[in-house]
């Protein structure tokens, strides 16, 4: 049950973040492109930044869920044992995972925004404003290989 | 939560880009001194056409007027503020409905119909950003007493009216005392509502309206001396939503004359500056150009925050205040008097 929820908690969370990053930034480009409509297309990179926390979510949640074995719950004291801890790890895996990308994600966004904004006034602050945005970006990857570190140890089924 | 900067985009995003883009279409010091330099009304059309003004003169017969001009520029700063207003959704909705000009429209018409004249020649004076359904109304009633009840009732400004004025004062009070008061409450109102709405938006309105109502009880305060206004009712037509309140405003309530006035200015560092270097020569600033030079630049730091409603009420001051510019160079062109053709207050 925890591994379950911890895969939902993966990839439901990451696309909560995703989604949040996404109309932040997408409204702010709309309203700056009607008068500055070069702003368009350079600034759906920003909207990729924010989809790729999404994708790290799904990713994340297929390596979990491979993971997961059945297992006799009439097994020896330490086949149990090990399959409790894998339980658990992937909850915490998809937990950590989960919750760096809604922050990662409700980030990208609002820089994201920002850099469309200020692209709009002046063109050449987009590629600074983009660096900001890049470190915003690494605080996902950071949770996703967390993420892939916690469930390393964890296997699940009848055997050791 | 909501209206800081996380769900501030869900709502308002796509205005505050529309917003900041026009913001970016105000005119530059560039600009003005292409301006400056025309020689006639038709050059500074040419110079308009290259700006983000466009062709909004193209219809007009020549010879061009002043007067022209200015309804046009007015004409297009509506209907941008008439775009945003009815994309908005609450509270920027209500936000925009503060800042529009209903005050001076009602005194208006409450002058006109006191004094018998026809709706039909008051209507076309009133702002337009300030019309609303009733305004016909308020000019049927024929007695003091149908205009109190019309005004209160129908009109959108009726709590402010009730918390000031009452039926006999309608009839006795001076049209500017009403007015005066009217915009006190309407500004103490205003400034409530930011600070409700919390965040960086009432940060930053709340120094802009603050300064608005110390410019208010400078201006009240100057204004009347040597009128026969008695300091008690001018004490009570001071807004108390600024740095004044309260000291500076009791001091103010008992100043005499302009140097006392100055006096209470400088116990406040901004004041202490706006009234520094303040003369009626060609090369000297009046208190006036100071302090919409300083309104101007409070102003344009509003736009240095996101995922606040301050840009919208920045940019439209500032569009007024580029309107006003733009008409003054007009008129010093017209008269053929370039002396003061300099004093616009130059924005960005």
């Amino acid at each position: 049950m925890w591994a379950d929820l911890g895969i939902g908690l993966a990839i439901s969370l990451s696309v909560v973040g995703a989604a949040w990053g996404i109309f932040a930034t997408g409204s702010s480009i709309v309203g700056g492109g009607v008068k500055a409509p070069r702003i368009k297309t350079k600034n759906l990179v920003s909207i990729i930044f924010c989809e790729a926390v999404a994708i790290y979510g799904i990713i994340m949640a297929i390596v979990l869920s491979n993971n997961i074995a059945p297992y006799d719950p009439m097994a020896a004291k330490n086949i149990l044992r090990q399959n409790y801890f894998g339980g658990y790890s992937i909850f915490a895996a998809g937990l950590t995972v989960g919750l760096s990308n809604l922050a990662c994600g409700i980030c990208v966004g609002i820089v994201g925004s920002g850099a469309a904004l200020a692209d709009a006034q002046n063109a050449s602050l987009f590629v600074k404003v983009l660096i900001v945005e890049i470190f915003g970006s690494a605080i996902g990857l950071f949770g996703v290989i967390i993420g892939i570190i916690q469930v390393s140890k964890s296997a699940m089924g009848n055997k050791i | 939560m909501a209206d800081s900067e996380f769900l501030f985009n869900m709502d308002h995003g796509y205005l505050e880009g529309l917003c900041r883009g026009f913001r970016s279409g105000i005119l530059t010091q560039g600009d003005y001194l292409n301006l400056v330099q025309c020689e006639t009304l038709e050059d500074l059309k040419l110079h308009l056409q290259s700006t983000d003004y466009g062709t909004f003169l193209q219809n007009e017969p020549s010879p061009l007027q002043v007067a022209t001009i200015d309804d046009k520029l007015r004409e297009k700063l509506v209907i941008e503020f008439q775009h945003l207003r009815n994309h908005s959704l609450a509270p920027l909705s209500q936000f925009l409905d503060y800042i529009t000009y209903m005050i001076d429209n009602i005194i208006l018409l409450i002058t006109g119909t006191l004094h018998q004249r026809a709706i039909s020649e008051l209507l076309p004076k009133c702002h337009p950003l300030g019309s609303f359904e009733q305004m016909a109304s308020i000019s049927i009633a024929s007695t003091p007493a149908e205009l109190y009840n019309a005004v209160l009732v129908d009109t959108p400004l009726a709590p402010f009216f009730v918390e000031c004025i009452s039926e006999q004062d309608m009839d006795e009070m001076n049209i500017e005392i009403i007015r005066n008061t009217l915009y006190k409450a309407y500004l103490e109102s205003f400034y409530n509502f930011c600070q409700n709405i919390g965040g960086a938006t009432a940060e930053v309105m709340g120094q802009i309206l603050s300064f608005e109502a110390d410019r208010r009880c400078f201006i009240i305060t100057i204004n009347s001396f040597g009128t026969e206004l008695s300091k008690d009712d001018r004490a009570k037509l001071y807004p108390r939503c600024g740095q004044l309140y309260p000291d500076g405003l009791v001091k103010l309530a008992k100043a005499d004359d302009y140097d006392q006035v100055q006096n209470v200015a400088q116990y406040y560092g901004e004041y202490r500056n706006i009234f520094d270097n303040v003369g009626n020569g060609p090369s000297e600033k009046t208190l006036e150009d100071r302090f919409f030079e300083h309104e101007v630049k409070l102003n344009v730091l509003a736009f240095q925050q996101q995922f606040h409603f301050g840009v919208f009420y920045s940019w439209l001051k500032l569009k007024e205040q580029e309107s006003r510019n733009v008409v003054w160079i007009a008129e010093c062109i017209a008269q053929r008097n370039r002396g003061k053709i300099d004093n616009y207050v130059p924005i960005f």
